[in-house]
């Protein structure tokens, strides 16, 4: 059996059908076309009670006095509480730092944050009687960004912080500084022919998963509750709700209902404990579903951010140096932020090779939306900003922007700016090379005999042009992301494995808690049984805690780590399975103690492909089953003041070319191609890798021309809490997305996979904006852009 | 009050409506029928598309106590709405989806194997086929869109696929996979598949 | 809250007579929102829905008289010849499930400076039919029916029976800028409206002020600068410089404001470009139509 994190070797092949490297279909496709797959939402118990929140109307302030005895006393009602009525002292959680209250406590930090719960008979009643409880705020001035968070007089938004990083931040609304120095920037300085600074801004994204949060919770008999929920990491909810409900961990089941989307919007909690608060406490099961407005209250989103780049370049269009400070917003609770700093800091250079860094990531405690996880985690500001730099130096030199950034790309060996080594294929150039190799879309694909089609220009369905103004631009960006959790983060997933013949056929049963949120990692877990066991049929058990955790989906990593988990316990099934076969059967042929076995096509074979027994005969009646945890290679934290450290576990690359045609006058964009080169290390199903890329190619695209959370910067309070005015994609803002998938084994990586979700979400952002200075010649250094940046009318 | 109207062939009775509940809490919450999503009850992302009285609408939007008496296909109708479509007999029987089979929930393991057959609209199965289904939110809003477009127009070009699904939101797919689907699904059709 | 389900106009003026703070329901797209978001608890819901002659139109010698509910998807596909600039308005509607749905009734009655049928009402001239049970049918000019920001001239026992368009006698058009390329709120719209037989051109702008708005100056400009220039007899380009004043006109009748979909400055420069592009088009399709009249003489 291989050590964790060691390479493993493929010892099965390909001889049957529906394993790795087969794009098999979703086997989870026929309920989710047939409007049967049950998701959070749609959980329904007979005699159940509507929970509702209850948000602050204020972002920052004192809670004088709540008053719930009118909403007590609405018929249908079954019970209300507030923070005096939670049953333990535990009444904090969070994801690392436990700064978040369960229900305000004396203090509301930002705009919707929970005050109070209510359950009820029917979602009217809960929602009027929500209406009837009387909150009464003292407000309290707004800290809203960085010259605000660490003023020196500063109202502080956590007082009393006791937390690890609270020791080497440079003030108290600071969550955490990393900073990342190597090198000598100012001797590089000088070498330097060409300086380009820049200062960028990133707007506030929202996930915008389409299943809206939601859960029921079931008391049970025993005094514990049971929920049934969408969430990214079942244990890790789990780990947070236990101790704040009073109950021990195993009176706390988890079941993972569908999850209609998540991209990081769930990793932190959100209804979960207010469920099993209500259920608790009036012994009925309850359902809590937030509408879209409560949703962009009910989640973190991706952090706004401020980023203030400087590089040097030589005349032959070498980097010299790299200065830059980024600074997050993490809002008023620090969910993900410092994991979101460690990892702006760390990627903040971009795949290129750059010696002389000195780099600073913080993140603030401010009193906007808090902010956390979302695809690309820090790794998608950072990119926005130096892809940005990289086109502006190209230009100061006279270069093409793709030959200047292949001449500074990294690969295999480069070190990077923590000193850590790249040590797996990095074919950062090569992916540039293919995405500019990939043909031109036709130009002006709105010309049609009838007159212009509308629905192919900027503006499509309201008419605003029919080719005036209009010009085309093409844009490359290539971004590089973190593959897993890092800086010494225990990473590890569990799986159960079981194998069985039923109805006179082997069956795998294969058993995690990894939480299926549309990536497709229930495909890829029965592609990983066939190939392993060799049978035909394996059942996807639904992810609980009744088995150890997966850790998140998210971070890139569930292929990765719980595909690797999968794929250990497969084998060490086959192993169990060969010692029965030998045991029963060895005496029959001597292949059984001398050759090498695999389990193909339902079979025990020989490498030579000489059939030595059916599944069926060699297993019986008897089951074989393996749970085992399984890890990637370890990971350190970066040092707290040089940032040195082989923090991350593996990197991700993908590259894009975008084709837009702007109306220059409207400032409108319509977004005609977005060409993408990834490499994925090896794709265990070719058909979800590219939806994968192509979504989260989408998601960079939103970015980039429409969506942004709006905050008041006075009063801190969201401005467009609703898909009325949070605008994201139609299928008629989305361009055809031509893949080009590269497939370099990482050897440390299971079948050499390499984590894929993310990275095409940070290239994205900053081709459609180079594409747009192409076009317009603006310079455009913020995103999303919008037609007034376009116009001069902003 | 009490609302009667007809959902996938079967007439339906629902009582103690709330007079501001919509169509879509009807169908999820009373009847059982859940495979119209609720992601957004603002008319701004589709996934609670349903026809009504043959036409697709949101049916957020729709007052509980505005169908009354009217016909409503959902996507759990879809298979049974396609068959029927194409039996130019009329002697095709119809079954709608039984409130027993929808309501409620059961964990049961997912068979690995299920991604085929199983009575399926050719819309539905060229969605799995495609891969046009992720986490499979939007899929129900899409499928009642995309089954009534090709209904209506056979062989749409991309930009009529992109107009008729502009009003139902995607957040996973990036919508590449979901033109295959239905693209693929116009060629089965012409081809009589 | 109750539900009134009339089954014919005669119960339904009847019960907003009875009712006046009951609220219309046909469509849904704007009320069912303001409920399902809690931002409204009306005490009646007034449904439409069973009440037939709002989903009809006839088409008259001077106009189109549309029922209230007559969905924007009808309009699209059976009145592009007679209404072309509302027809073009009403492809811009949210998506095809609300364009299924809603109808001019609706943008009528909520009268939000941003609903998508009011440029075009604007430009192509129109009349409101509004009816209650006390007083009968009376017609409001749609010039003065806006009257406030989602403030119309209905009095509260009134309910919008029909809108009568004028039918085009000329080329119209229509654009709305958005942030995104379908299924969007108007950050800002334009509709304009040819008429060759009074020799007239006449505008609409929604977004952009506190109400729909005609650009009254820039109508009178145009108007001036057509007719001594002979354009509508000579069906000469009309020169740019006249295209620029007459755009220039347009944003400078805007009263817009800042918001989450856009800023004042970008509306009343959207709102200028618009002008001079709906211009262009449809002059251009005037001249065209000329020279095939001509041909054809």
């Amino acid at each position: 059996m291989p050590a964790n994190g060691a390479p493993t070797k493929i010892t099965q092949g390909s001889r049957t059908r529906g394993g790795i490297g087969e794009s098999t279909l979703r086997p989870d496709g026929t309920l989710k076309v047939t409007g049967e797959f049950a998701y959070s939402s749609d959980m329904w118990h007979e005699d159940m009670l509507w929970g509702q929140i209850l948000r602050s109307t204020v972002a920052h302030a004192e809670i004088v006095s709540i008053d719930t005895s009118e909403a007590l006393a609405l018929p249908g009602v079954y019970a209300v509480m507030t923070y005096d009525d939670l049953p333990t002292e535990v009444r904090n959680y969070g994801l690392e730092i436990q700064d978040t209250p369960v229900l305000a406590h004396g203090k509301v930090r930002h705009h919707g944050e929970p005050v109070a719960i209510v359950a009820a008979d029917h979602p009217e009643t809960a929602r009027r009687a929500a209406a009837k409880i009387r909150v009464e705020y003292r407000e309290l001035p707004v800290i809203t960004d960085e010259a605000s968070a660490t003023a020196p007089d500063a109202i502080l938004v956590h007082e009393n912080r006791d937390d690890h990083h609270v020791g080497h931040v440079p003030h108290p609304n600071v969550v955490h500084r990393q900073p990342i120095v190597r090198g000598d920037v100012a001797k590089a300085r000088e070498r330097a022919d060409v300086i380009v600074e820049g200062e960028y801004t990133f707007g506030m994204q929202d996930q915008a998963f389409l299943g809206p949060e939601s859960g029921l919770a079931v008391p049970e008999e025993d005094g514990g509750v049971h929920l049934y929920i969408a969430t990214q990491w079942l244990h890790s909810d789990l780990r947070q709700m236990a101790p704040v409900l009073g109950l021990p961990p195993e009176k706390v089941r988890m079941t993972l209902a569908g999850v209609g989307g998540a991209f990081g919007g769930r990793e932190d909690l959100s209804m979960q404990i207010h469920a099993c608060l209500l259920a608790l406490r009036t012994g009925k099961p309850v359902k809590i579903v937030y509408n879209r407005f409560e949703s962009f209250f009910g989640h973190v989103h991706r952090h706004p951010a401020k980023l203030y780049y400087e590089h040097g370049a030589t005349r032959d269009g070498k980097l010299t140096h790299l200065k830059c400070r980024i600074v997050l917003d993490g809002g008023a609770y620090a969910s993900a932020s410092p994991a979101v700093v460690g990892n702006a800091s760390s990627l903040s250079v971009g795949p290129y090779v750059v010696d002389d860094v000195d780099i600073e990531a913080i993140a603030l405690y401010t009193n906007n939306p808090p902010c956390g996880a979302m695809r690309g985690f820090g790794a998608v500001q950072a990119c926005f900003a130096y892809e940005a730099q990289m086109d502006k130096l190209a230009k100061e030199l006279g270069m093409d922007p793709v030959e200047f950034r292949r001449l500074n790309a990294m690969e295999q060996g480069t070190l990077l700016p923590t000193g850590q080594r790249v040590d797996s294929p990095a074919p950062v150039a090569e992916l540039l090379r293919r995405v500019k190799a990939m043909p031109m879309p036709p130009e002006r694909q709105w010309e049609s005999s009838e007159g212009a089609d509308v629905r192919q220009l900027p503006g499509g369905l309201s008419n605003t042009t029919h080719g005036e103004g209009v010009v085309r631009g093409v844009g490359y960006a290539v971004g590089i992301k973190n593959v897993g959790f890092s800086e010494g983060f225990d990473d590890y997933s569990t799986a159960r494995v079981r194998m069985e013949v039923i109805a006179g056929e082997p069956v795998a049963t294969v058993h995690t808690a990894m939480a299926e949120v549309g990536q497709g990692g229930v495909t890829v877990h029965a592609q990983i049984a066939r190939t392993e066991l060799g049978v035909a049929q394996v059942t996807i058990h639904p992810a609980d805690t009744q088995v150890g955790s997966a850790g998140s989906t998210s971070a890139s990593r569930q292929t990765y780590v719980t595909g690797g988990a999968v794929k250990n316990a497969c084998e060490l099934v086959r192993e169990k399975v060969l010692e029965i076969g030998r045991r029963r059967f060895g005496s029959h042929h001597p292949a059984w103690a001398t050759a090498e076995l695999l389990l193909e096509g339902g079979k025990v074979v020989t490498d030579g492909g000489e059939v030595l027994a059916d599944l069926v005969d060699v297993l019986g009646d008897e089951a074989v089953e393996v749970e085992e945890e399984w890890r990637h290679r370890p990971t350190e934290p970066f040092d707290l003041r040089t940032g040195q450290g082989n923090g991350h576990v593996q990197y991700s690359f993908a590259a894009h070319r975008a084709v837009v045609e702007v109306d220059t006058e409207l400032g409108l964009v319509k977004v005609v191609e977005l060409a993408c080169a990834q490499d994925v290390g090896k794709a265990l199903n070719p058909l979800s890798v590219i939806g994968q890329i192509q979504g989260g190619t989408t998601q960079g695209l939103g970015v980039a021309v429409m969506e942004e959370i709006i905050v008041d910067p006075k009063t801190a309070k969201v401005r467009n809490p609703s898909f009325t005015d949070y605008l994201i994609p139609t299928i008629l803002d989305t361009p055809t997305i031509p893949v080009d998938v590269l497939e370099l084994a990482d050897d440390h990586a299971p079948y050499g996979l390499r984590g894929i979700g993310e990275a095409p979400t940070l290239s994205s952002t900053p081709a459609v904006l180079a594409a747009i200075r192409n076009a317009t010649g603006l310079e455009l250094n913020r995103t999303p852009v919008r037609p007034e940046h376009l116009t001069g009318t902003a | 009050m009490r609302v009667n109207f007809t959902v996938n062939g079967r007439p339906q009775e629902a009582d103690d409506v709330w007079e501001g509940e919509s169509l879509l809490y009807v169908l999820r919450e009373r009847l059982g029928l859940p495979g119209s999503k609720n992601a957004c009850e603002q008319g701004e992302c589709g996934s609670c598309t349903v026809r009504l009285d043959g036409v697709p609408v949101c049916s957020c939007l729709v007052a509980a106590g505005q169908v009354e008496g009217r016909e409503v296909v959902t996507v759990e109708g879809l298979a049974d709405h396609a068959r029927q479509r194409s039996c130019s007999t009329g002697s095709c029987g119809t079954q709608g989806t039984s409130l027993d089979e929808a309501r409620g929930w059961q964990a049961k393991g997912t068979d690995s194997r299920t991604g085929e057959g199983a009575g399926l609209s050719p819309v539905q199965q060229a969605f799995i086929d495609a891969g046009a289904v992720q986490c499979g939110f939007c899929t129900p809003g899409l499928l009642v869109a995309s089954d009534e477009l090709l209904e209506r127009n056979p062989n749409p070009t991309d930009a009529d696929i992109r107009e008729a699904l502009s009003g139902n939101l995607c957040r996973c797919t990036g919508y590449e996979k979901i033109m295959d689907a239905v693209r693929l699904a116009a060629a089965r059709q012409s081809e009589g598949v | 809250m109750d539900f009134l389900r009339p089954a014919s106009w005669e119960e339904a003026l009847a019960a907003k007579a009875e009712h006046p703070t009951a609220v219309p329901i046909a469509g849904g797209t704007d009320v069912m929102v303001e409920i399902n978001f809690d931002h409204r608890r009306p005490e009646y819901l007034l449904d439409l829905n069973r009440v037939g002659d709002l989903y009809e139109w006839e088409v008259g010698e001077e106009s189109v008289r549309l029922g209230a509910s007559v969905p924007y998807a009808q309009i699209m596909e059976h009145l592009r010849a007679e209404l072309p600039g509302l027809a073009l308005a009403s492809h811009t509607v949210a998506s095809p499930q609300i364009r299924n749905r809603g109808g001019v009734g609706g943008n009528l009655g909520t009268a939000s400076p941003a609903g998508d049928a009011h440029p075009a009402l604007l430009a192509a001239g129109a009349e409101v039919e509004a009816e209650s049970a006390a007083r009968g049918t009376r017609r409001i000019p749609i010039d003065a029916f806006y009257t406030g920001v989602k403030r119309n001239a209905l009095a509260p026992d009134e309910l919008i029976r029909a809108v009568h368009v004028k039918k085009a006698d000329g080329p119209q058009q229509y654009s709305k800028v958005g942030t995104r390329n379908a299924m969007v709120i108007a950050v800002c719209a334009f509709g304009l409206a040819l008429h060759p037989r009074t020799r007239t051109v006449r505008t609409g702008i929604g977004s952009a002020a506190p109400t729909p708005v005609r650009a009254k100056a820039a109508e009178e400009f145009l108007n001036a600068a057509l007719e001594e220039g002979g354009f509508w007899d000579n069906g000469k380009i009309v020169t740019p410089s006249v295209a620029k004043q007459f755009a220039d006109l347009c944003a400078a009748a805007c009263n817009p404001i800042d918001d989450v979909r856009g800023t004042a400055s970008y509306r009343r420069h959207a709102v200028g470009v618009m002008a001079r592009r709906t211009l262009t088009w449809t002059w251009e399709s005037y001249r065209g139509t000329r020279r095939t009249t001509e041909g054809a003489a």
